[in-house]
């Protein structure tokens, strides 16, 4: 069992507590790095697939599980994301600068949509943003001079510095773009969450009474924390465009912000982990499905909406059996190793509330 | 009279987005949660019928067919909370929304593998034949869905009004420990609601199906009708009448005067724009309390 003594606030929200998590996660990295010389390209393009899950992941993990406001429409996101960035590239711009800056204006826009939905919360705010990834379906086929409406876009050819990257004849240096990408929206999200304005975000999460009474802006920092969020989600979405190769309006729909939303919840609301850990599910659970179905009855027997029906089973189990998520069974199990034997079942145990009307206040 | 088709015809459509707001409504004034799947309970309720009256299958009479199919859904509601939704008890609200998404996609595939992906048409005496009242032609399914929405929603009001159940769901929801200190078995009452909400998304999928074809998609409609519910402003039984007819209203005068690609997102603008100006809704519940 290891101890952590903490002299200082500094100790407390250092990067990596000690030593030993230092070296953890430069293996991990380091690992990254040497994958494509481990695994052959198809693999590294799934492998690619499971890291753009995970950023998007993470962009709606800090409004979801860390600001613990519940959107329904981040499709809607993916999909400024994504056509700002082909659509500046087209523009002239260099993917360097027009990449962030997709990011950033698809923050802005989603800053500026939070504002009216702040009034709204819990339920309505869920419903708002579904009404919201409905509209953006059919706004993408009305702005068809800028987005090319049904018949879709193409992503236009990255290139840095002359070096060009397209995820189908290179994969490995898309896996490489995607992979820094990934790590720094990582870093964001964790020093975000060391900073002032993440500790905001959970107090809001918590309890909105307490923030207030905290000195925390609610509404201000449920708006900073949709821009924010948005913005990693235009990014991946970006990134999602590429991987695709080609999209249209019907690529960013609703069951994309779904699965997202149940992407979190399996891998472990308010973790950084847990973002990762959904994205490897919700990338492998469709081979997994075809092998296991071309194992029972054959492969070439079609059966429609398996993918969903179990994807959602899955959840429901999750939500009974484990709440807290891939990574709460993981830190779970973690605890039980480094405490032997005094891990006791009601350590994780959560606290009953008894539900009052939102109807009176 | 091209105006007064197209507004008996929406208010036809509008009375069938009504029925599932309704169970929206319901579950929501007596356990505070949303059941996304309320569209796909409607669907497994015509699909039920279906199954029990069509000739390929059951071939019951259809006056046998739908109470008994109201009954399966009842009782399917009643176990649905029984042996799922309580285990959420004392749970975040966020945590039964995305529960019952993933339902609803359960129940998709289930009926999808049981019925088939076809469209089918249930054989129901409602679907035969036409109206016309001075040259607005109304079909029977339509007259039978209106009718039957009005006396659904007159009875499930003064349900909640006069009845004790009535009372004591509404006193569960809306704070569940001062609840249970006046002796009310909250759990036993939340799964009566889920059991009362199945049988009107029974009733509301017999109405639906007679109006023309489903298939396992069909539940998709939910996304309209939670529209019609939050319009209405949710946990109000008469509002989600009425937000349904305003939707129902609205879609086929927007396909009639709009471009093509403006009309179909009438109803979500207008949901949009009710939760920015009036977002409790036009029949809003909501008391600011005084201290």
């Amino acid at each position: 069992m290891r101890i952590l003594f903490k002299t200082s606030y500094n100790d407390d929200i250092r990067l990596f507590p000690d030593r030993w998590t230092l070296a953890v996660y430069a293996a991990l990295l380091a690992l990254a790095v040497l994958l494509p010389m481990l695994l052959d390209e198809f693999y590294i393009g799934e492998v690619t697939n499971v890291l753009i899950w995970a950023v998007a992941g993470l962009g709606l993990m800090l409004l979801t599980g860390q600001t613990g406001q519940v959107s329904l429409g981040h499709a809607a996101f993916l999909a400024i994301g994504c056509y700002t960035n082909t659509i500046l590239i087209e523009a002239g711009l260099p993917f360097i600068v027009a990449f962030p800056l997709a990011g950033v204006i698809t923050g802005i826009v989603g800053g500026i949509i939070a504002i009216p939905a702040l009034r709204l919360h819990g339920i309505y705010l869920a419903i708002a943003t579904i009404a919201l990834s409905i509209l953006a379906d059919d706004i993408i086929v009305l702005l068809d001079p800028w987005t090319g409406g049904v018949s879709g876009k193409f992503p236009a050819v990255i290139t840095i510095f002359g070096l060009e990257i397209e995820r189908w004849t290179m994969p490995v240096r898309f896996y490489y773009l995607v992979l820094v990408v990934t790590m720094i929206c990582t870093l964001f999200y964790r020093n975000l969450l060391r900073a002032p304005l993440g500790r905001a975000f959970a107090a809001v999460r918590d309890s909105e009474v307490s923030a207030t009474a905290m000195g925390v802006h609610i509404a201000r920092t449920k708006v900073k924390a949709f821009g924010l969020s948005c913005m990693i989600t235009g990014w991946a979405g970006t990134l999602m465009g590429y991987y695709a190769g080609a999209f249209n309006n019907e690529t960013f729909s609703l069951v994309i912000s779904i699965t997202l939303l149940m992407m979190i919840v399996i891998g472990g609301l308010g973790s950084i982990h847990g973002a990762f850990f959904g994205a490897v599910v919700v990338a492998f659970l469709p081979q997994a499905l075809s092998i296991a179905k071309g194992a029972m009855i054959g492969g070439s027997v079609a059966i429609p909406g398996l993918e969903t029906g179990v994807f959602g089973l899955i959840l429901i189990l999750f939500i009974l059996f484990e709440p807290m998520g891939l990574y709460g069974r993981w830190l779970k199990i973690r605890t039980w190793f480094e405490l032997f034997p005094f891990a006791r079942k009601d350590m994780f145990r959560r606290q009953k509330s008894y539900l009052k009307t939102e109807r009176l206040r | 009279m091209e105006v007064l088709q197209l507004l008996v015809s929406g208010l036809a459509n509008g009375c069938v987005y009504g029925l599932i707001a309704l169970g929206f409504v319901l579950i929501y004034k007596a356990t505070e949660a949303v059941n996304f799947a309320q569209g796909d309970f409607m669907m497994l309720g015509a699909f039920v019928t279906l199954g029990l009256t069509n000739a390929e299958h059951m071939n019951l009479p259809f006056w046998v067919a739908a109470p008994l199919a109201i009954l399966v859904m009842a009782v399917l509601g009643y176990l649905l909370d029984f042996f799922v939704l309580r285990r959420l008890f004392g749970q975040s609200q966020t945590a039964v929304v995305i529960l019952t998404i993933a339902l609803g996609f359960v129940i998709r595939f289930v009926a999808g593998v049981i019925w088939g992906h076809e469209p089918q048409t249930l054989e129901s005496p409602l679907s035969i034949g036409d109206i016309n009242i001075g040259g607005v032609v109304l079909g029977m399914a339509d007259v039978a869905v209106i009718v039957v929405t009005v006396l659904l929603t007159l009875f499930l009001y003064q349900f909640f009004q006069r009845t004790k159940l009535g009372l004591a769901m509404q006193a569960a929801s809306q704070n569940q420990m001062a609840a249970y200190y006046m002796g009310i078995p909250v759990k036993r009452v939340q799964g009566l609601i889920w059991g009362l909400s199945g049988a009107t998304a029974a009733i509301a999928g017999i109405l639906f199906a007679s109006k023309g074809a489903i298939d396992p998609n069909a539940g998709l409609l939910g996304i309209k009708a939670f529209a019609a519910a939050v319009i209405g402003g949710f946990g109000s039984l008469p509002g989600a009448l009425v937000g349904g007819l305003i939707v129902g209203v609205i879609e086929p005068f927007a396909s009639r005067y709009f471009a093509a690609g403006y009309s179909q997102i009438a109803p979500y603008v207008l949901l949009l724009l009710v939760l920015v100006f009036r977002p409790n809704g036009l029949f809003s519940q909501v008391r600011v309390k005084k201290v």
